[in-house]
């Protein structure tokens, strides 16, 4: 238990040390004159001058030797000091932290849903593996796992918004407006979930323990809570820590595809514009939430199967 | 040739197929077809696919089998300089960490443990941050991605064949570490990279597609995957075939490369 904690927290630190390390690099590679360039694109490129360039380059540390520089740099991301945006002059960490809530937002219902779709269906699948309905999924999730989820997002939004109108093509606001997003990743996500499911519940429901509590007269539905659920749930929460990568590269593409006011769309948006304060902040949320999630999930595999006690 | 074709399950075969096809479509657009990928001609606004322009123009008037053409190259081409690039970088220090063990070991594992911290594309979107349009910073950061999976399956397959008796009695009977590879490892980790190559060149493919369609990747007028569906994209209603084309695209170059890689994990 204490061991998957300290694991974990030195992953986040190298996440925190990794994106820092990466938009320092970036910061030093900018061509021209940085401090002007930024002074530039904080105050106007007819309002900026030497005397604001030279706050600019003060503040940011510009001045120093690149040592003493990355150190500096280093040690505020690690206080929590992540600067203000080069754009809209906010704060990062605090826009960081209102875009961070709408991605978990996102995140939370595209994962009930998953579950909702991929557990009734992997079980059913599992229970008489090579049936019609077995074959026919796995060619439906066969064809998922060959679009990229943006593509999945733009299918639906054609078909939803534009040809059916029922839901809005994107933006942020009322609940109508989540469903299109989370359903996309929900699909591209219960699409592999749902056969490792499936390949569970096959190996728990052909296991000589299930078939002997079965021949002891045990009816099919009690067998199923008391043997199967438990059995079966374990690789499948071990493969949620595999899903999370498709997750958190999902959030990326559909925030965008959507204009989702997230973390991902943050992130895309501060590439192309090349704000690199806002870089930093988006990149170490997105780390630090997949840090998070994951430990979520090792805790959750610690509490189903106490036997194995990860080493 | 033969002997690999018949090791292929029907799906492996049906997804070398789709592959072959795409391969044939863009070399056979390079050499014989005259359309420009970037040549315009406004006056060919959006003409649909006939007997002149088989696949149609897009708004600037450019063809779109020659673009298409273009796009599915490069597509290719980057998938195959990162597959090569990282199955050879992982079989190589996988093969090396398991075998020499020790600070080799443990110094790689942390290597791999950073690149693992941060979810694949987040790294990829940082690194192409660095030089916005940059083909070889893509085709790095994607291999940089792609060999730690190499990596972690070779590296646990060779600790099993290092230790086995087989491979003891091999090494003392004075046979050299080339020899020893060759006999003894290889066979074992054979099946799992050419699997792992093959998701890997279906990865390459979606992340340079996504990237180009969050506008970080390479850069218009280049003809791309990604690229085409947003410039295509907001003329889906005069246009549904043109949109069509570039998400067909894809859809059978990963669905091929899924196929060939046979069960999923």
């Amino acid at each position: 238990m204490r061991q998957i904690l300290v694991n974990r927290l030195i992953q986040a630190l190298m996440v925190a040390w990794g994106v820092g390390t990466l938009t320092f690099i970036f910061m030093r590679s900018l061509p021209g004159d940085m401090a002007y360039r930024i002074a530039a694109g904080r105050y106007g490129q007819d309002n900026v001058n030497a005397a604001a360039a030279d706050m600019v380059r003060a503040e940011l540390g510009l001045d120093q030797p690149v040592l003493s520089a990355y150190f500096t740099w280093l040690t505020d991301l690690l206080q929590g000091n992540l600067g203000v945006s080069l754009i809209s002059g906010a704060p990062v960490f605090q826009e960081v932290q209102h875009q961070l809530s709408h991605s978990l937002l996102l995140a939370a219902v595209a994962l009930l849903i998953s579950a909702l779709i991929a557990l009734p269906i992997g079980i059913a699948c599992g229970m008489r593996t090579g049936g019609w309905f077995d074959r026919s999924l796995l060619a439906v999730s066969a064809l998922l796992r060959a679009q990229p989820v943006f593509v999945v997002g733009l299918l639906l939004i054609l078909a939803f918004a534009v040809h059916i109108p029922l839901l809005p093509v994107a933006g942020y606001g009322t609940a109508s407006h989540l469903v299109l997003p989370a359903f996309s990743l929900a699909l591209v996500l219960a699409a592999v979930s749902s056969r490792v499911i499936r390949d569970s519940t096959q190996t728990v429901v052909q296991s000589d323990y299930y078939q002997f509590s079965r021949v002891k007269g045990l009816p099919a539905a009690p067998t199923f809570q008391r043997h199967g659920l438990r059995n079966l749930s374990v690789p499948v929460i071990a493969f949620l820590g595999v899903q999370l990568i498709t997750l958190i590269e999902g959030i990326v593409m559909i925030e965008s595809l959507f204009a989702w006011p997230g973390i991902g769309h943050a992130l895309a948006h501060a590439i192309f514009s090349r704000d690199i304060p806002m870089i930093q902040g988006a990149a170490l949320m997105m780390g630090l939430l997949f840090v998070i999630l994951n430990t979520l999930i090792d805790l959750a595999c610690h509490w189903a199967d106490p036997r194995g006690q990860l080493a | 040739m033969k002997a690999l074709l018949y090791i292929l399950n029907p799906a492996q075969r049906l997804g070398a197929a789709l592959i072959t096809s795409l391969v044939a479509f863009a070399l056979l657009e390079w050499l014989f077809h005259s359309g420009q990928a970037y040549q315009q001609n406004l006056s060919l606004y959006l003409v649909p696919p006939s007997s002149e322009a088989w696949l149609g123009t897009d708004p600037f008037g450019r063809s779109l089998m020659a673009r298409l053409g273009a796009a599915i190259r490069l597509s290719l081409l980057l998938s195959l300089f990162c597959v090569l690039t990282s199955a050879l970088l992982g079989m190589a220090l996988g093969v090396w960490a398991a075998w020499q063990g020790g600070w080799v070991d443990r110094c790689l594992n942390l290597v791999v443990n950073i690149l693992m911290a941060l979810p694949g594309l987040i790294l990829i979107l940082l690194l192409a941050a660095l030089a916005p349009g940059s083909f070889i910073v893509l085709y790095f950061a994607i291999s940089l991605v792609l060999w730690v999976e190499y990596y972690r399956v070779v590296r646990a397959q060779t600790r099993v064949a290092v230790t086995s008796a087989p491979m003891e009695s091999s090494r003392q009977l004075g046979f050299g570490r080339w020899y020893l590879f060759r006999r003894h490892i290889w066979p074992s980790i054979r099946a799992s990279v050419l699997t792992l190559a093959a998701f890997g060149a279906a990865n390459s493919i979606l992340a340079l597609a996504s990237l180009g369609f969050i506008y970080v990747g390479l850069k218009p007028p280049t003809a791309e995957l990604g690229l085409m569906v947003v410039e295509l994209l907001p003329y889906y209603e005069e246009a549904p075939w043109a949109l069509l084309q570039p998400l067909t695209a894809i859809f059978i170059l990963v669905l091929g490369f899924n196929l060939l890689a046979g069960k999923i994990r």
